[in-house]
C-alpha cells in the first residue's frame, strides 16, 4: 500500500514529465470521467441511497448530471480557455506580445463532503484536469458507501499515474496535508477550513474554501405566497436540508408568516404525501451523530413545531419540521442546520431584518421572494453573501456562468464552469519584447534627466494606446 | 484596547455606514490620492532619498510613474468594472436575469515592502479604495523615513477613518495581524509571507502574497549581446538590486561567458559612471543588516566587475561574479542587492531543468533571437511571469496580472486585477414568481417522466447571444411550460 506520500511522489513526477499538458490528454481524461458516470449510473444511484436514502431523482440530477453537465460544458470550452489571452499595451510595448497564459499549477488536492459526495468532489475535478493538473482526491468517509464506489471506479478510468484517490478519516486528512500541493481544493466546515489554512500555509499553497453558514431567506412584500412556498419547499427539504445553499430560515412579517404556513403545509404534503416517513422521494439524515445533533437542536430550540416534528432514530429519520415563534438567539438560530428544520422568524421591518443578517456572518447564499423589485434590490445593495437568488432557491449554482463560492466565513474563491478552470490555473503574465527600439529604451537609463522622464511619462502612460500607431 | 484594535474598529464602523459604495466617493478619494502624489513629490523624493539613496528622478521613474498611472486607469475605468457582468443563461433562466456582481470586502490590511515603499504600498491602495473598502495601510517600518511622511501627510488627503496609516515594527504588525480583515494584502519575503496565511488562517480571511525569489535570467547563445547586457545592466541594478523581479543570476553558456562580462561592465560605466558611488543615480542598501547580508553572499565567488563596498554608507558597487557554483553562497537565497552572479549551463536543456530544480519564481527572463525558444521556455517552466528580451518592464503593463506562483506568490494586482482580486464578485440570479407550472417537473412526488423532463431542461447549457436562438428558445420554452402544465401535472 502506497504511503500518502509516494501517492504525491509519484503524481508529481508525472506532472513534471509533461503528460497533463497536452490538449488531447486531458480531453480524453474528461471523456473518460464521463463514461464512468454514464456507464455506472445505476451504482451511484445504489450508493447514494445507501449513504442517503437520496431519491434516485435527486441523485440523478443534482449528483450525476450536474456533473455531467460540467463536462460538457468544459470539453466544449477548455480548449478556448487554454488559448493566450492577449492584452491591451502602452505606447512603449505596442510593438511586443504581451498575454497572458493559464498554466497548470501541479499537484492538486480536492477534499469532497458528504452531503453531495459524488458532485462537490468531481465536478472541482472537471476544472482540474480541464486546467492539466495532476488531482489526488479525498472523498468524505462519512458517506461510505460512495466513498467505497469512488475508489474503485477512478483509478479504472482514468489515469492511474495521474489521478489518486486517497480514503480515510479525519487523521488520514490531516497526515496528507503535510504533503505539499499546488492548490488545496476543499468543501466542508469551517473548524476543518481553519486548520486546512494552517497547513497550507507551511508550504504557501493557494487554497479554495467551499465552506457554509446559515443562508437567510427573506419572504416580504407583495408575494405570490403559493409559488413561494413550493420552491421554498424544495429548496429546503430537497437532501432533507443538508445543502450547503438551503434555505436556513426564513425572515418575514408576522402576516406574511400566517400566509406562508398553509402554503407550506399544502406544498408539502403534495411533495411528500401524509406520511413522509414512506415517501420515497424524502432523503434521510446521513448519520446517526448529525440525526442526534438536530434533534438537539429542536430540543434546545424554544419555538413550536407546527408542522412535521416526527422522527425516528433508527431510521436516521426527520419529518419536514417548520417551526415558529422563537427568539434571535434560539437554539435554532446559532449554528448552520443542516438538515430538514426550518425556523420562520418574524421581523418588524425590512430594515431590521437586513440589520439582523448583517450582524451576522455573511452566508453562502441570499434569498428574497417578492414580487417586487425595490425589496430585491434593497436586500440586494445593503447585505453581502456568496451568491444571490430571487425568487427560488438553490438554482442558481446550476449554471455554469455563476462563479459558485462564498465570501467572508463562507469561503474562499470559486469554481464552476470557467470559473473552475481559472482556479486550477496559474495566470501567467508573458511579455515578448522584440530587439528593435532599443533607442527609445535609452529614454529609462542612467543618467535621469527631466527631459527623458517626460517623454516616458507620455508613452508608457494607459492612454497613449491610442490610434498613433 | 489597543491602537491597532481601535485603528480597525473605527475603520470597520466607517466601512459600515455605506459611505464607500457610491462610484462617486471612491473616485473623489482616488482624485484626493492622485493630489497627494503630485503635491508631495518633493516630500516624497526627500524620504526615498534618504531611505535608499535614489535619486529624485529615480524615485520619480520607479514609485510615482507608475502610481499615478494606476490612479488615472481606476478612475477611468471604474464604472465599467464596477458595473454588473452578464453571463450565460440556460434555458429554464432566459427571462431572467443572470449576472455577476462586484462588491466590497470590507476591511483590507495592506502591509507594504521597503523597497518601493511608496509604489508597493499605494498601487494595492488604489485597487482597494477602487473596489469600495475601507483599507489598513503599515508601511514597512525598514524604509522608516517614507513611513514616517506616510503616516504624516496621507491622512490630510484621504478619510482619516476609511484608510488610517499604522506605522510600526515587528510587534505592531502581529497585533494588526490578530485584528479580523475581510483580506490581507502582503508585499515582502516568503518567510513572513508564510507568517502572514498562518495569521490570517484564525479568521479565515483570504490573503495576496506578491513575494520573491530567485528570478533567473537566460541568455541564448544567439541573440544580441550588447542589447541584451544593456537592458539586464539596467533591471539589475535599478535601486542596487532591491527589486521583487530584478534578474538575479545569469545563467548562459561558457563560451559567452566573458563577452556578457565585459559587455555588462561597459553598461555599469555607461549608466552609473567609473564611480558609481558618487554618481547621483545609483542606489545604497536599506541599512547595514542587509549590507552585511549581501556582502557574506560574495564569500566563495569569484569577482569579474565590482566588488568594492563602504559600509559607512551601505553602499556595495555594482558586481558581477563568475564561474559561480551551483552550491556557492550567493545561490542559496534571493540576493535583492548589486551582485550579477553567472552560471555556465549547456544550453536551453540543462537552463530549463536547472531552473525547474528550484522554487517557481517571480519571472523567469530569457534573451533569444529564437522565437521557438523562447515557446519552449514559456512551455517548460513556470514562474509568476516570463519577460523576453528585457527586464522589468512587464511591471508597467496594467493589463497584465502582476503576481507570483508557488513560493512566489498567490494573487494578483494591477489595473483591473487589483480591482478585481480586492472584491467579492457575487453571483446572482434573479427570478420572477410567474412560470410557476414549469418547476411541476422538479418537484416530488417523482416519475420517469418528470425525470426525463427536467434532464432535458435543467441542465442544459445553452448560448443565448444570437437573437434567432433566443427567438426559438423563447418558443420553446413556452412550448415546454405548456407541456408540463398540461401533461405532466395530470401525472
Amino acid at each position: 500500500m502506497e504511503t500518502h506520500g509516494q501517492v504525491v511522489d509519484r503524481l508529481r513526477s508525472a506532472f513534471r514529465s509533461g503528460v497533463t499538458v497536452p490538449e488531447q490528454f486531458r480531453r480524453a481524461q474528461l471523456t473518460r470521467l464521463m463514461s464512468m458516470l454514464k456507464d455506472n449510473e445505476q451504482q451511484i444511484v445504489n450508493a447514494l441511497h445507501k449513504d442517503l436514502a437520496k431519491p434516485k431523482f435527486e441523485a440523478v440530477l443534482s449528483e450525476i448530471d450536474i456533473v455531467i453537465n460540467e463536462l460538457h460544458h468544459a470539453i466544449a470550452n477548455f480548449k478556448s480557455w487554454m488559448q493566450p489571452e492577449y492584452v491591451s499595451k502602452n505606447l512603449a510595448t505596442k510593438l511586443d506580445e504581451c498575454f497572458v497564459k493559464r498554466e497548470p499549477l501541479g499537484v492538486v488536492l480536492i477534499i469532497g463532503a458528504w452531503n453531495y459526495p459524488l458532485q462537490l468532489l468531481i465536478l472541482p475535478m472537471v476544472g482540474a484536469i480541464a486546467a492539466g493538473n495532476c488531482v489526488v482526491i479525498k472523498p468524505s468517509e462519512v458517506s461510505a458507501a460512495t466513498d467505497s464506489l469512488i475508489a474503485e471506479l477512478i483509478p479504472k478510468y482514468l489515469s492511474q499515474d495521474c489521478f489518486a484517490v486517497v480514503s480515510g478519516g479525519a487523521e488520514d486528512t490531516k497526515a496528507l496535508l503535510q504533503n505539499r500541493f499546488d492548490h488545496i481544493f476543499y468543501t466542508g466546515s469551517q473548524t476543518v477550513a481553519r486548520s486546512i489554512l494552517q497547513a497550507a500555509s507551511v508550504h504557501l499553497t493557494p487554497v479554495t474554501l467551499e465552506l457554509g453558514g446559515k443562508c437567510p431567506c427573506f419572504i416580504y412584500g407583495g408575494v405570490n405566497i403559493r409559488a413561494a412556498a413550493r420552491r421554498l419547499a424544495w429548496a429546503k427539504f430537497f437532501n432533507a436540508g443538508q445543502s450547503c445553499v438551503a434555505p436556513d430560515y426564513v425572515l418575514c412579517l408576522p402576516a406574511t408568516r400566517d400566509a406562508l404556513l398553509p402554503a407550506l403545509r399544502e406544498a408539502l404534503e403534495e411533495f411528500y404525501g401524509k406520511e413522509p416517513q414512506t415517501c420515497p422521494d424524502l432523503s434521510r439524515i446521513v448519520s446517526p451523530r448529525h440525526w442526534r445533533r438536530l434533534m438537539e437542536l429542536l430540543k434546545k430550540s424554544s419555538g413550536k413545531v407546527v408542522v412535521g416534528g416526527e422522527s425516528n432514530e433508527e431510521d436516521k429519520y426527520i419529518a419536514p419540521t417548520v417551526v415558529v415563534d422563537m427568539s434571535e438567539d434560539d437554539a435554532l438560530m446559532e449554528e448552520e442546520i443542516f438538515g430538514p428544520i426550518l425556523p420562520i422568524l418574524t421581523i418588524e421591518s425590512l430594515e431590521k431584518g437586513i440589520d439582523f443578517i448583517n450582524r451576522k456572518e455573511k452566508p453562502l447564499a441570499l434569498y428574497v421572494f417578492s414580487d417586487e423589485s425595490s425589496v430585491v434590490n434593497t436586500v440586494l445593495e445593503k447585505t453581502s453573501s456568496g451568491g444571490f437568488c430571487s425568487n427560488d432557491g438553490i438554482v442558481h449554482m446550476t449554471l455554469p456562468g455563476l462563479p459558485f463560492g462564498g465570501v467572508g466565513a463562507s469561503g474562499w474563491g470559486s469554481y464552476h464552469g470557467r470559473w473552475g478552470f481559472e482556479t486550477f490555473s496559474h495566470r501567467r503574465a508573458c511579455m515578448l519584447r522584440g530587439w528593435a527600439l532599443e533607442r527609445l529604451n535609452g529614454l529609462r537609463y542612467p543618467p535621469y534627466s527631466d527631459d527623458k522622464l517626460g517623454w516616458l511619462r507620455w508613452t508608457t502612460s494607459p492612454k497613449s494606446s491610442c490610434s498613433l500607431m | 484596547m489597543s491602537r491597532e484594535q481601535l485603528v480597525v474598529q473605527r475603520a470597520r464602523k466607517s466601512f459600515q455606514t455605506g459611505n464607500t459604495k457610491p462610484l462617486e466617493f471612491r473616485v473623489h478619494q482616488l482624485r484626493s490620492l492622485q493630489r497627494f502624489v503630485s503635491d508631495r513629490r518633493r516630500d516624497i523624493a526627500e524620504a526615498v532619498k534618504r531611505d535608499l539613496g535614489k535619486s529624485e528622478h529615480g524615485t520619480e521613474l520607479f514609485e510615482t510613474l507608475g502610481l499615478e498611472g494606476e490612479i488615472s486607469l481606476a478612475i477611468e475605468k471604474l464604472a465599467e468594472w464596477a458595473a454588473p457582468r452578464p453571463v450565460e443563461k440556460n434555458l429554464l433562466t432566459i427571462s431572467d436575469e443572470v449576472y455577476v456582481q462586484p462588491e466590497p470586502l470590507g476591511v483590507v490590511l495592506i502591509i507594504g515592502a521597503w523597497n518601493y515603499p511608496w509604489a508597493v504600498t499605494l498601487q494595492p491602495l488604489v485597487g482597494a479604495i477602487a473596489a469600495g473598502n475601507a483599507a489598513v495601510i503599515k508601511p514597512s517600518e525598514v524604509s522608516s523615513h517614507s513611513a514616517k511622511v506616510m503616516e504624516e501627510l496621507l491622512p490630510q488627503y484621504l478619510d482619516k477613518d476609511l484608510y488610517p496609516v499604522v506605522t510600526g515594527g515587528v510587534s505592531e504588525t502581529q497585533e494588526l495581524l490578530k485584528q479580523r480583515f475581510d483580506h490581507v494584502f502582503y508585499t515582502g519575503s516568503s518567510t513572513v509571507g508564510k507568517l502572514v496565511m498562518e495569521a490570517a488562517a484564525r479568521h479565515l480571511t483570504p490573503v495576496t502574497l506578491e513575494l520573491g525569489g530567485k528570478s533567473p535570467c537566460f541568455i541564448d547563445r544567439n541573440c544580441d549581446i550588447t542589447v541584451a547586457c544593456r537592458r539586464i545592466t539596467w533591471g539589475k541594478f535599478v535601486n542596487c538590486g532591491q527589486t521583487c523581479i530584478a534578474p538575479d543570476y545569469i545563467l548562459c553558456e561558457p563560451s559567452i561567458q566573458s563577452r556578457v562580462v565585459e559587455e555588462i561592465k561597459k553598461r555599469i560605466k555607461e549608466f552609473y559612471t567609473d564611480n558609481p558611488k558618487t554618481f547621483e543615480d545609483y542606489g545604497r542598501i536599506i541599512n547595514q543588516r542587509h549590507f552585511q547580508r549581501v556582502m557574506a553572499l560574495m564569500e566563495g565567488s569569484t569577482v569579474a566587475v565590482g566588488g568594492d563596498s563602504d559600509e559607512s554608507q551601505c553602499y556595495i558597487a555594482p558586481t558581477v561574479l563568475r564561474d559561480v557554483t551551483r552550491d556557492s553562497k550567493v545561490m542559496k537565497e534571493e540576493i535583492f542587492g548589486p551582485l550579477l552572479p553567472i552560471i555556465t549551463v549547456s544550453g536551453v536543456d540543462e537552463a530549463i531543468q536547472f531552473i525547474n530544480e528550484r522554487e517557481k519564481p517571480l519571472v523567469v527572463y530569457v534573451f533569444s533571437n529564437n522565437n521557438k525558444l523562447i515557446k519552449r521556455v514559456i512551455a517548460e517552466t513556470s514562474s509568476g511571469a516570463l519577460l523576453a528580451n528585457d527586464c522589468l518592464v512587464h511591471f508597467t503593463v496594467s493589463a497584465l496580472p502582476f503576481g507570483g506562483v508557488g513560493n512566489s506568490g498567490m494573487g494578483c494586482y494591477h489595473g483591473r486585477h487589483s480591482f478585481d482580486q480586492l472584491s467579492h464578485l457575487r453571483s446572482c440570479l434573479i427570478k420572477q414568481l410567474k412560470m410557476e407550472g414549469v418547476n411541476s417537473m422538479r418537484y416530488p412526488p417523482h416519475t420517469a417522466k418528470k425525470l426525463g423532463w427536467a434532464r432535458f431542461f435543467l441542465l442544459k447549457q445553452v448560448n443565448v447571444c444570437r437573437l434567432q436562438r433566443m427567438a426559438l428558445l423563447a418558443v420553446m420554452a413556452g412550448l415546454a411550460a405548456f407541456v408540463v402544465q398540461r401533461f405532466l401535472l395530470r401525472g
